[in-house]
């Protein structure tokens, strides 16, 4: 019974664990932008948020015309 | 060191910088890793764009350094020192810190250097030493 509940622990630990790998390797990125201030602040915006889709749009507009 | 100069350096330190511009505040191009003179004002401009963009995304009167952008195939870094500028693009998930570090070395370095001022020597007179 107790080799019985330590194998399954066994297996479900692998199961998260490859779950975790799978979606760090695989996962879809959420394009971000962070900027840094004089004064040694910086603030970051993932897409979706508000103050994120101009800043994005200019950097795609960068990445296009090096390309 | 001029700005075509290192930009070269730049280019063969980091494998991960793909194209890299060198830009006054006017968006004038001092230098370009593209051939293409049109690409390279065209990057030029859009960083100038997102630097300006960046500068309204805090009220207060505290000026942008630098900015970095990941996007899904590559990521866009801006640095600006004074009224120069550098801005340069990557292969996706750089090492930030280093391509930061080689780009503010580059922009460092770009600086055009000052004329040598000459010496200036007075030839003393019969007067001055008498």
């Amino acid at each position: 019974m107790k080799r019985r509940l330590l194998a399954l622990l066994g297996f479900a630990t692998g199961v998260l664990a490859g779950s975790v790998v799978l979606r760090r390797r695989f996962g879809k990125r959420r394009d971000r932008v962070e900027v840094y201030f004089d004064d040694g602040a910086m603030v970051s915006y993932a897409d979706g948020a508000p103050e994120a889709s101009p800043l994005l749009d200019a950097a795609r507009d960068a990445l296009d015309a090096a390309r | 060191m001029d700005a075509a100069q290192a930009l070269a350096d730049l280019t063969e330190i980091s494998s991960q910088i793909e194209a890299a511009v060198l830009f006054d505040a006017g968006g004038a191009v001092e230098g370009s890793t593209l051939a293409d003179e049109a690409k390279a004002q065209r990057l030029a401009d859009a960083a100038a764009h997102l630097l300006e963009r960046a500068d309204s995304v805090r009220s207060e009167d505290v000026a942008v350094t630098q900015v970095e952008a990941s996007l899904a195939d590559g990521c866009v870094f801006v640095v600006r020192d004074g009224d120069r500028r550098i801005a340069a693009t990557t292969v996706a998930n750089p090492t930030v810190g280093l391509v930061f570090y080689d780009l503010k070395s580059c922009l460092r370095d770009s600086v055009p250097e000052k004329p040598k001022r000459r010496r200036t020597t007075t030839k003393k007179t019969d007067d001055d030493e008498a």
